[in-house]
């Protein structure tokens, strides 16, 4: 469960040689064979040669997302270069009912772009344009492919920057982010990509090519634009994406704070929060975390630190120095032994290195590692942190605590060496664990990273069959065929009734007696 | 209510829930007659209704306090008002985690009184006084403060629904942050009540500022007009609101609205009356008409809401008086220059053929700037006569929605766009 990262070998000895879910998540290789060699042919006839890859050894390279041990080598990748390509690509996998998966940067969590074995793979790391950035606007308008810190880089010249900011940022593209509606550490004031993502140019699973949203906001009709982002890729394609940018601040303050204890650093978090005060990110490392970042990346974090505080604010320089003066106190009133402010952007930098290098950092303490992704009430914060050290402790397994303070956003990594036996089960055992407590303390399953193949199994422990039957109605009105990324987030596809145009004979699920048709 | 009979709807509707009245005139939606008004007391309760209301084939509107239930078109028809007042409980305000869960039949106000006490609001203004959480989310009502905090969109965080066929699903949760599903929260914002049944929302909140202080200036063209606003958005002062208002004679103001600390909302505003130039003053109290919608100050007049680019201001400030002008009604523009949002109100008693040429007009224009424009409420002569919602892009996909979730075309049909 979760993001499983460390060695090859990782894969195979701590989850066999079969991937996890049933083949209605990931597909049978050799189904399909002619629709895909009649959706390879359209894509051909339209692109470069380099464009579409059908060479076993080629495929494999797209094997999986940045959740490696879920591996599937797709049946076909198409790397098309204009929404034109893209969506005849999309038409002809919809007329002969071939299963499609987009995939930005493949630096995804939740196995969200894990290929289909009986599908193709369209990645969108050609299409990069950054087509306007408009300052009298405050939008820019991108293609999917563009990387996350290129948007920020294109504004920053007009004194505009992209406010979602995934750890990943410098090699995550927008198109994953607004499939994923990705998070970030500054999320706390600013929100994810759904508050900042005001178009998209939406390919559907039929090929039609429609515009949601656009410059202006308020739209009329339903807003299907916010459904779309953070539907994982399961309701179509973005080829183009109308952003906000937001001005940046007249000033920031990164502060680093050391305390003893994570809960005097909770104690910190809630009393800044309570006293009205919204930082741009307040984010907590734990001993562990501190020690995995310090090999890494030696961000030269305070000794002896049991938990720091990365607290940032920004805005008007008069609120900021108000603010600040605020978080002093409040840190000081609840146990902090040093406090370290960035004097330059060096500085700054490297605070944040330590924070945004973390998952990373932990290979450097534990061959292998998950990176779970929950979700809590922030008040819920001390409690949920000593049960997970009473799970760490009974279980002999290592958990750093990564987070995002702020908004209660866990994101526990749950450690292990692959070699011995029993120790990635057992790993397995305390990650779903921890998301148990998210759900018991009215969390939930994720908070950033998506459900993706990862988490499908665990979305009736949080949703009933009723909530799920109702979200999947949007995705029959979308995607009735069950085509664009099938078997990610739902456990069950609810099958749709008629579909338009093409199927004939009973839903290879029903044939293959793993749904019911209702 | 041709083809069922009154009798055994009322019989039906009656075992699903204790509260069935014969509808009165004052019950009309928008000027269709309602047989009944069902008054649910929960969640349970509207499901029942709703499966009552699909077993004997009966349209349902819902309806709050009925404050903007002459917005969007009117209904074909009103079998039920699924009236949801008494579900009016704020149920959790967990100020702590800064969010609220309240029943969708809360009034706003209430709402904000609950947060108040923590020292928290739920970020969001009430254009119109009285109403109630599940009207706000239909409607997507928003005022002056969305420039900075947004609208309900980026404010809901969980929902329970009761859909057409009677079954009771939730999205979100409690937690401000949570990728896990579906957003339906978004999709039912702004759905007119044509979707499902909103009984439940969970908000997240925002901590009441220490200070705020207004700055106004006036301007006497759009182009000055635009010159303003741009020069406040592009600064570093942090609006918490950028209103433009241009009255009927012509004349015009820039306000905008800063929050924050007593020491940091001082500095903003001398920075800001410094960005506006002279002739600009700062208050501690809101201008008179602050965020008022403007067709609600004149009876009969007619109510849109206009969209733009931001740089798209001064074209559509200036085809809507042009517009006006050449069909001889009076114009009063006000609304959130600093997020594109304006609203206009088209004086009362216009022909409605002039009063259709201006829409079509001024809707080109918007449309050539990245946004629309919606004839929101008016006469109902008025909006037989106009193309109200006006030509919707991705049409098609909103028709399928609307397929799947109320195939039988149960609730509020006709109401929203595309004649769903």
């Amino acid at each position: 469960m979760s993001g499983m990262h460390g060695t090859e070998t990782t894969a195979g000895p701590v989850l066999g040689d079969t991937p996890p879910e049933a083949t209605s998540a990931t597909g049978e290789a050799g189904d399909n064979a002619a629709g895909i060699a009649a959706v390879g042919r359209v894509a051909r006839e339209l692109m470069p040669e380099t464009g579409v890859i059908a060479d076993p050894t080629q495929l494999r390279t797209y094997e999986c997302d940045g959740l490696a041990h879920y591996r599937v080598t797709p049946a076909l990748v198409v790397l098309p270069e204009t929404t034109e390509q893209l969506a005849a690509v999309v038409k002809a996998c919809s007329e002969h009912g071939v299963p499609f998966v987009a995939r930005g940067s493949g630096t995804g969590l939740s196995g969200g772009a894990l290929p289909r074995a009986d599908g193709v793979l369209l990645v969108t790391s050609r299409m990069r344009t950054i087509h306007e950035v408009r300052r009298a606007d405050q939008r820019a308008i991108v293609e999917p492919g563009v990387i996350n810190l290129d948007v920020t880089r294109a504004a920053t010249p007009e004194g505009y920057y992209y406010a979602p900011d995934p750890s990943s940022q410098q090699i995550c593209s927008i198109g994953g982010n607004l499939a994923e509606n990705s998070g970030g550490a500054h999320c706390l004031k600013y929100g994810f990509t759904s508050n900042h993502v005001l178009g998209t140019e939406l390919i559907t699973p039929q090929g039609d090519v429609v515009q949601l949203g656009g410059l202006a906001p308020d739209s009329p009709g339903y807003d299907l634009l916010g459904t779309v982002v953070g539907s994982e890729g399961t309701l179509g394609i973005a080829t183009t994406a109308t952003v906000r940018l937001v001005r940046l601040p007249e000033e920031v303050r990164t502060l680093l704070v050391g305390f003893h204890t994570t809960d005097d650093a909770g104690a910190a978090t809630s009393a800044i929060i309570s006293a009205g005060v919204l930082p741009a990110a307040i984010e907590m490392m734990d001993a562990l975390a501190i020690e995995a970042a310090e090999a890494a990346v030696h961000c030269n974090y305070p000794d002896g630190a049991g938990a720091v505080l990365v607290i940032e604010l920004d805005g008007a320089s008069a609120e900021v120095e108000h603010e600040y003066a605020l978080v002093e106190r409040f840190c000081q009133e609840n146990g902090s032994f040093e406090l370290r402010l960035a004097t330059d952007a060096m500085e700054r930098a490297l605070i944040w290195r330590g924070r945004k290098s973390a998952f990373a950092a932990v290979g450097r303490i534990s061959p292998d590692y998950i990176v779970q992704d929950g979700v809590i009430p922030r008040t819920a914060l001390p409690e949920v942190l000593r049960a997970i050290a009473e799970l760490s402790e009974s279980s002999g397994v290592r958990v750093a605590n990564v987070f995002h303070a702020g908004d209660g956003n866990l994101h526990p990594l749950v450690l292990f060496d692959g070699e011995k036996e029993g120790a990635g089960e057992a790993a397995e055992k305390v990650s779903g664990a921890i998301l148990d407590l998210c759900i018991t303390h009215g969390g939930a399953i994720t908070g950033e990273h998506g459900v993706g193949v990862d988490k499908a199994a665990y979305m009736p422990k949080m949703f009933t069959d009723d909530d799920l039957d109702t979200m999947q109605l949007v995705r029959c009105a979308f995607d009735p065929g069950n085509i664009s990324n099938p078997g990610k987030v739902f456990p069950t596809p609810r099958l749709c009734g008629e579909v338009p145009g093409k199927r004939k004979k009973a839903h290879p699920l029903v044939e293959a007696g793993l749904a019911d048709a209702f | 209510m041709t083809t069922v009979d009154l009798d055994s709807a009322r019989t039906a509707l009656a075992d699903a829930c204790g509260e069935i009245t014969d509808a009165t005139p004052a019950d009309a939606v928008d000027g269709v007659p309602a047989a009944l008004v069902a008054r649910p007391g929960s969640t349970e309760e509207t499901a029942a209704v709703l499966r009552a209301a699909a077993a004997a084939g009966l349209t349902v509107v819902p309806r709050g306090q009925g404050t903007k239930l002459t917005w969007g078109r009117p209904p074909e028809s009103a079998d039920v008002v699924l009236d949801l007042s008494r579900m009016n409980r704020v149920l959790d305000h967990a100020a702590g985690d800064l969010i609220v869960d309240t029943e969708a039949g809360a009034l706003l106000s209430d709402v904000q009184q609950t947060a108040s006490s923590a020292g928290q609001r739920l970020a969001l203004d009430e254009p119109i006084a009285g109403g109630t959480v599940g009207g706000m989310l239909a409607t997507n009502a928003s005022g002056p403060g969305r420039v900075a905090v947004g609208t309900a969109r980026d404010l809901l965080i969980g929902v329970t629904v009761v859909r057409a066929d009677g079954v009771v699903a939730k999205a979100g949760g409690r937690v401000v942050k949570n990728v896990a599903g579906y957003d339906l929260g978004k999709l039912v914002i702004g759905s007119f009540g044509t979707l499902v049944v909103v009984t439940r929302a969970v908000f997240r909140l925002h901590p009441v500022p220490a200070a705020r202080r207004f700055v106004s200036v006036p301007f006497g063209t759009p182009e000055d007009a635009s010159r303003l606003v741009q020069s406040v958005v592009h600064a570093q002062v942090v609006p918490a609101a950028v209103e433009v208002e241009w009255r009927v004679d012509g004349a015009g103001t820039v306000g905008v609205l800063l929050e924050g600390t007593p020491a940091g909302v001082e500095a903003r505003t001398a920075s800001t009356r410094q960005l506006l130039g002279d002739g600009a003053s700062a208050a501690e109290d809101a201008p008179a008409g602050w965020g008022v919608l403007p067709w609600t100050e004149e009876p009969g007049s007619t109510g849109l809401k206009l969209t733009c680019a931001l740089s798209g201001l001064a074209p559509v400030l200036t085809a809507a008086r042009r517009a006006a002008e050449d069909a001889g009604i009076a114009l009063t523009v006000r609304g959130s220059g600093g997020a594109g949002v304006l609203y206009a109100a088209l004086g009362a008693d216009a022909p409605v053929e002039a009063l259709a040429d201006v829409v079509t007009r001024t809707r080109a224009v918007c449309t050539e700037h990245g946004g629309s424009l919606v004839v929101l409420d008016g006469p109902p002569a008025v909006k037989t006569a106009v193309d109200t919602w006006g030509p919707v892009p991705a049409i098609d996909l909103m028709r399928r929605v609307k397929e799947q979730f109320d195939p039988e075309r149960r609730l509020a049909p006709g109401r929203f766009v595309g004649g769903i």
